[in-house]
C-alpha cells in the first residue's frame, strides 16, 4: 500500500511548491487545496482501514524489524481524518485572520512543516523515526509561536521551546536506553519481545522518561507550564492551530506506547496515569476560572482536557481507551472551534480581555450561535459531542471500579460549564462597558470568515448525532490497541524472530 | 572504555543542567549544547563499543562480534538535528535580544500568570 505514505509526502509536496511559488495571490490558493487534498487521502485511507483492518507499508522494501515502518490502524486513520479536517478549516481562517505584515506563503510553508510532522507521527511504527517527525513538527512550531516578532511573542517562544526542547532530549535519551535494552525500535517488534519478558520490569527507566517526553508535548499536571505561557501570545490562526492537535499528538503517543508495549507494570503505571489525570483536570480547570482572558481561559482549559483522555488510558478497559480516543477526537475539534470564535470576538472589539467585551449577543446572533456550538460540546451537553465523550469515560469509571477519578472528572465538569457560561455572559450578555460607540460600530464578518467556524461546528453536532458510529470506530480502535496482537502479526507478517 | 565514556555522559549532563538553571539565556543555550551532546552520547553507547571490527559481515559470516551500526546512524541524524535546534535557539535568541536588550530569564515573567 504505497498510498499510505502520502500524507506525509503531500504536506512536502506543498511546502516545495510554496517555495517555488511566492507570490501571495497563488499561496493562497495552496493551503486549502493542500489541506483539503489531505481531506480526501484520510477519508479514503479510513476507508481502507475499515475493509482492511490495518495498512502497513515497509519503506524502501526492507522488511519489518530492519526499515521503517509506516502503520495505520483506526487510531491512526481517525487522527488523520480528524486533523486533516482542522488543518482544513484553519488554512481558510488564516485568510482573513492572519495580520497584513505577516506573509501567507511563509506561514503555509511552517503550516505544511507542521502538518507533514504530525501526519509523520501519527503513521510511523518506528519510535526514532518518531522522534524525527516530532522534531520536525516541533521546529515548524517554534517558527510558527515567533513569526509575529513581537516582544511577547519572542518571550513566549523562548518559554516554549525551553521546554519542548528539554523533553525532545529526554525522548531520544529514552530511544538510545530502549535500544541498549532490547536491541530494537520497531513499535511491533519491541511489544512482541517485551510481551514475553519476565524482565520487563527493567523497561521503566525507558518507560519514565518517554512518559516524561510526551508528558511535556501532552502537557499534563507538573510539566505544562508552558502552555499557559505561550499559547496567548501567538496570532489566533496559530493559537488555534497548536491548541488542537500539538498536545494531542502527545496524548496519541502516550496511547500508543503505553498499550502497545509498556504495559508491563500495570499496578504502577495506571495508578501513576489515573492521579496526574485527576491533578491535570483540576489544576487546569480551577486556573481557567481564575482568569479573565479569552485565550488564557482556553489555554487552561486544553490542560482540564487532557487530564480525561489520560484518565481514560488510565482506567484501561477497551471502553476507557475508546472514551479517551473519542473524547480526543471531540476535543481537538471543539477546542480549535472555541479559539477561531475568540479570533472573531477580537475582531469585533479589538480585545481578548472579557473585563473589556460586552453585548456582542446584540450585535452579532451569529457569532454567539457559533461560540455555543463548541462551548457546549466542551461542556458536555447532550446531544453535541462532548456529552457522549465524557459519558463513555465516567461509565468506564464507574465499570472498573474507579470511583475517585470519576468524581473527580464529574466535578470538573462543573468546572468546564462555569468558565464557558463565563466567556458566554461577559462577552456576549452584559452591556458593552465604557464607551458606547464600540458596540454601535458596524463590523460584518463576511462569510468566508465564518465559514471555519461553522464547518468545525457542524462536524461538533454531527459527531453528537452520529455518536453510535463515531463510538463503534472509536471501539476498534481500542479493541487493536488492547490486543497488539493483530498489530504485530501484521507488521512483523510471520517473521520470526 | 565504556565506563569512562558513561562517566563523561554523567559529567555532561551535570553541566548542561547546572548551565540551564543560570539566568541568562545564552547560558541555557550553552547548557542546550552540553545535554544535547550527553544524549548522543549516551545512544551512542547503548551498542557497546566494539574497537576493531567494521560495522558489515562479510559474504561468508563471520563469528566475530562486529560493532552495530545502527546506534551510529540513529546519533547522526540525532546530531543534524542537535545542530538545527541550536543554531535556531541562537537566532532566536539575538532577536529577542535585539528587541528587549536583556539577556536575563528573570526578566521573562510578562507572558505568566
Amino acid at each position: 500500500m504505497t498510498i499510505v505514505a502520502l500524507p506525509i509526502l503531500i504536506p512536502f509536496v506543498f511546502i516545495i511548491l510554496l517555495i517555488f511559488f511566492r507570490s501571495e495571490r497563488i499561496s493562497r490558493w495552496q493551503g486549502p487545496a493542500g489541506t483539503l487534498l489531505l481531506v480526501f487521502l484520510s477519508v479514503y485511507l479510513f476507508s481502507k482501514v475499515i475493509e482492511n483492518n490495518i495498512l502497513t507499508l515497509q519503506m524502501g522494501g526492507w522488511e519489518a524489524p530492519f526499515g521503517i515502518t509506516l502503520v495505520v490502524d483506526y487510531l491512526s486513520a481517525l487522527m488523520l481524518i480528524v486533523s486533516a479536517v482542522i488543518l482544513f478549516a484553519i488554512s481558510i481562517y488564516a485568510h482573513h485572520f492572519l495580520p497584513k505584515e505577516m506573509s501567507l506563503n511563509r506561514f503555509y510553508i511552517f503550516f505544511f512543516g507542521l502538518t507533514m510532522g504530525l501526519n509523520g507521527a501519527f503513521i510511523t511504527g518506528d519510535v526514532f523515526n518518531l522522534f524525527v517527525w516530532f522534531e520536525v513538527m516541533l521546529m515548524s512550531s517554534f517558527v510558527l509561536i515567533t513569526m509575529g516578532r513581537k516582544k511577547d511573542q519572542l518571550e513566549g517562544g523562548i518559554k516554549y521551546l525551553a521546554l519542548n526542547l528539554v523533553g525532545s532530549l529526554l525522548f531520544l535519551a529514552g530511544v538510545g536506553l530502549l535500544y541498549g535494552k532490547t536491541g530494537t525500535l520497531n513499535m511491533a517488534h519491541l511489544a512482541q519481545i517485551l510481551k514475553n519478558d519476565d524482565q520487563a520490569i527493567l523497561m521503566n527507566t525507558s518507560a519514565i522518561l518517554f512518559f516524561i517526553a510526551f508528558g511535556i508535548k501532552a502537557a499534563i499536571f507538573p510539566l505544562y507550564f508552558w502552555l499557559p505561557a505561550s499559547y496567548h501570545t501567538p496570532n489566533i490562526t496559530i493559537s488555534s492551530l497548536f491548541a488542537g492537535l500539538l498536545t494531542k499528538v502527545g496524548i496519541y503517543t502516550l496511547i500508543r506506547f503505553f498499550t502497545l508495549f509498556f504495559v508491563h507494570d500495570p499496578q504502577f503505571w495506571h495508578q501513576l496515569l489515573l492521579i496526574i489525570a485527576g491533578f491535570t483536570m483540576v489544576a487546569g480547570g480551577m486556573a481557567a476560572a481564575a482568569h479573565y482572558e479569552t485565550r488564557r481561559i482556553l489555554s487552561y482549559h486544553i490542560i482540564s482536557q487532557i487530564g480525561y483522555m489520560v484518565m481514560g488510558l488510565g482506567i484501561f478497559t477497551p471502553l476507557a481507551i475508546a472514551g479517551a480516543v473519542f473524547f480526543t477526537l471531540h476535543n481537538m475539534i471543539a477546542k480549535t472551534n472555541t479559539f477561531l470564535v475568540a479570533g472573531m470576538i477580537n475582531k469585533y472589539r479589538g480585545t481578548y480581555y472579557l473585563k473589556d467585551v460586552g453585548g456582542l449577543f446584540k450585535q452579532s446572533p451569529l457569532i454567539a450561535v457559533l461560540f455555543i456550538i463548541p462551548a457546549f460540546a466542551l461542556a458536555g451537553v447532550p446531544p453535541i459531542s462532548g456529552f457522549f465523550a465524557k459519558f463513555i469515560l465516567i461509565k468506564a469509571g464507574i465499570e472498573n471500579g474507579n470511583y475517585s477519578i470519576t468524581a473527580v472528572a464529574i466535578i470538573t465538569a462543573m468546572f468546564t460549564l462555569y468558565s464557558m457560561i463565563k466567556i458566554w455572559n461577559e462577552a456576549f450578555l452584559k452591556k458593552q462597558p465604557g464607551d458606547q460607540a464600540v458596540a454601535q460600530e458596524k463590523i460584518k464578518l463576511r462569510f468566508a470568515e465564518v465559514l471555519p467556524s461553522l464547518f468545525l461546528g457542524l462536524i461538533s453536532i454531527l459527531m453528537g448525532i452520529f455518536a453510535m458510529n463515531v463510538f463503534n470506530f472509536t471501539m476498534q480502535a481500542a479493541e487493536q490497541l488492547i490486543n497488539p496482537d493483530f498489530y504485530i502479526s501484521n507488521v512483523l507478517k510471520g517473521i520470526k524472530l | 572504555m565504556e565506563i569512562v565514556l558513561a562517566i563523561l555522559v554523567g559529567v555532561l549532563y551535570t553541566a548542561g543542567v547546572y548551565m540551564m538553571l543560570r539566568r541568562s539565556i545564552l547560558k541555557f543555550i550553552i547548557g542546550l549544547i552540553f545535554m544535547s551532546n550527553a544524549t548522543n552520547l549516551l545512544v551512542f553507547l547503548t551498542a557497546g563499543i566494539v574497537p576493531g571490527n567494521p560495522a558489515f559481515v562479510d559474504s561468508g559470516g563471520t563469528e566475530k562480534i562486529v560493532a552495530d551500526p545502527l546506534p551510529q546512524a540513529l546519533v547522526l541524524t540525532a546530531i543534524v538535528i542537535g545542530l538545527g535546534i541550536v543554531v535556531f535557539s541562537l537566532a532566536l535568541k539575538y532577536k529577542f535580544f535585539e528587541v528587549t536588550g536583556t539577556d536575563d530569564l528573570d526578566q521573562l515573567k510578562k507572558t505568566d500568570s
